[in-house]
């Protein structure tokens, strides 16, 4: 537990005495920032387009959930931006450690393979709570000045599935990364991963085969599209979390086969 | 302290440590000298744990390093090859880190990292970033982890590789000082280190053990043998027969002068003996002119060289004298 909690501060560290975590975090902001007023303005122009309309026929004005409307859209570009962003993070994670040589001291140190692995995906899913929390200023805008205010359901459900999704990205990456001592191949492979996982949605749209059907289990946007409808259920947890318990598995794995590598 | 049991390691098919027994008694500083590729990295990494012997075994205080691996892992201090340092950390953030890994507890934490910068000769240094450090400065952070929660054993590779003289000096002080309490191993393939800072020394060469012995003794044993460097005009074939017909002479290498036709011959006499009136004798009685005899002595690092590099056909006699 002592070996978990130096292992997590030294990521911890590591993330912010590097530009990694103030890049990230910044490009991560700029982008959600940029998406968060598209969809805003395109959905108050849609509003009032609708409203506009209904009016000149003479009804009484349709009703438009504009808050569940702007917060689902939000929420659905939130997790594409966290399937490109969350390999940045975890590249390095283990690479960097082998190329170093650092791994021969964490391994040679009176600590757990699983206090390494723990600590360090520990300290990546913090950085992913860190990153998103300047989003929830959003929300509380929202609350502020929306009427409905935006319903609890989809908020809760919406950043859970981005944590989920988040999680499951950094405990694959983390294992990718342990794979080689070069951080460019671990991060090609990362976002080939990531790039793959999210095509899967669109190649598999509206197939109907059993192949299409099995298919689209494995994308992992259908997954995250309930929880930003507020639906959290179970199929969703067992997905995310299976993945995420995987990655972690796979990754103890990987670094115990370091010893019987040649390092 | 630790016993080296037939250990053998090979990877794939390549053997890089070969059936090696050996010991190191509480308090000692044990140098294992070879050349690269001798397999003393490998035979340092599997006593710290870090790989697994394909047969043998290996005991660190009485810990198997395989079965025992956490217990084995407490007690000891290891420096690997390149030091394993975080480079955006500073000195003592760093120390404090391996404390924390090493499993000191707390309230001895900041006195143990303290004392570690004190010794490696880092207190100026405690708040620059790694990075920022000379190669010299790095070794010693690497020193400095090594014995941050004063280990029983410490093990060192190439500790003073890649450091300026002064520094080689302090490194060394600094280990002679660890020894005593500590139980040292320390890798080099620096001959005068290991007859300067070890009790005793382990030649290893191709993965195998050529010789165990102080370094004195090692010293003593292989530096009375003389060697003789002769010029002389002959032909090859015949000088070569004649030299060795020469009683107590042990190895004859001959090469070619140029087109001159002269001859350097070199004569390794064995312990004790003084050929060269001998060899004189006999080259001038061939009628052969004779243009230069003098005696060279070896050095430490002709017995290396010649217990490292000969075929195993050549040396099995000198061993055996």
């Amino acid at each position: 537990m002592r070996g978990l909690y130096a292992i997590y501060k030294k990521e911890m560290n590591h993330y912010f005495v590097s530009p990694v975590a103030y890049v990230v975090v910044c490009i991560f902001l700029v982008l959600a920032g940029v998406f968060f007023n598209y969809i805003m303005s395109q959905v108050i122009r849609y509003s009032f387009e609708a409203g506009m309309e209904s009016m000149q026929m003479g009804g009484a004005g349709m009703n438009i959930d504009v808050p569940s409307m702007v917060l689902r859209g939000f929420l659905s570009i939130l997790g594409t931006i966290v399937l490109f962003l969350t390999p940045l993070l975890t590249m390095g994670v283990y690479s960097e450690e082998r190329k170093r040589g650092t791994m021969e001291l964490l391994m040679t140190s009176p600590i757990t393979d699983a206090d390494i692995v723990l600590g360090k995906f520990l300290a990546s899913f913090s950085l992913l709570v860190i990153m998103l929390l300047p989003t929830v200023f959003y929300v509380i805008y929202m609350f502020a000045h929306s009427a409905p205010a935006p319903p609890w359901k989809l908020i809760g459900g919406g950043y859970l599935g981005v944590l989920l999704l988040g999680g499951m990205l950094l405990a694959l990456g983390s294992f990718l990364s342990s794979l080689t001592e070069n951080q460019i191949v671990s991060g090609v492979l990362i976002f080939g991963l990531s790039l793959l996982l999210w095509l899967l949605d669109i190649f598999t749209q509206g197939g109907n085969s059993a192949f299409a059907k099995s298919l689209q289990y494995g994308a992992v946007l259908q997954h995250y599209d309930p929880f930003i409808r507020g639906i959290v259920d179970t199929t969703g947890l067992v997905f995310f979390g299976s993945w995420i318990f995987l990655g972690i598995f796979l990754t103890m794995r990987s670094i115990e086969s370091m010893r019987w590598r040649r390092a | 302290m630790i016993e080296v049991q037939d250990l053998t390691k090979s990877y794939g098919d390549k053997t890089a440590v070969d059936h090696i027994t050996f010991s190191v008694n509480k308090g000692e500083i044990l140098g294992f000298l070879g050349p690269n590729g001798a397999g003393k990295t490998t035979t340092m990494r599997v006593l710290t744990g870090y790989l697994p012997a394909t047969q043998g075994t290996a005991k660190v205080a009485g810990f198997d390093v395989f079965n025992d691996s956490m217990e084995v892992r407490r007690r000891i201090g290891y420096l690997p090859e390149t030091p394993p340092l975080y480079f955006d950390m500073t000195v003592s953030g760093y120390l404090d880190f391996v404390a924390r890994i090493k499993n000191v507890p707390v309230e001895k934490r900041a006195q143990r990292v303290e004392s570690a910068m004190e010794m490696a000769g880092l207190a100026e240094q405690r708040d620059q970033l790694i990075k920022r450090l000379s190669r010299g400065f790095k070794q010693r952070v690497g020193l400095a982890q090594a014995i941050v929660h004063d280990p029983d054993v410490i093990i060192l590779d190439e500790p003073t590789v890649g450091l300026d003289p002064k520094q080689i000096i302090e490194v060394r002080h600094l280990i002679k000082g660890l020894a005593g309490s500590h139980t040292i191993i320390l890798s080099t393939h620096i001959l005068p280190e290991v007859s300067m800072t070890c009790d005793r020394v382990v030649i290893i060469n191709h993965g195998k053990i050529v010789a165990v012995d102080t370094p004195e003794n090692l010293t003593l044993q292989l530096k009375g043998g003389e060697r003789i460097r002769i010029v002389a005009q002959a032909p090859e074939q015949s000088l070569r027969d004649t030299l060795q017909k020469i009683p107590g002479a042990q190895r004859v290498q001959i090469e070619s002068m140029g087109s001159s036709g002269r001859m350097v011959a070199t004569v390794e006499a064995s312990q004790g003996q003084d050929l060269r009136s001998q060899i004189a004798a006999t080259i001038v009685g061939q009628g052969w002119p004779l243009y230069e005899l003098r005696g060279q002595n070896l050095s430490l690092e002709d017995i290396f060289l010649q217990l490292t590099t000969e075929d195993p056909a050549q040396k099995k006699p000198e061993e055996s004298k």
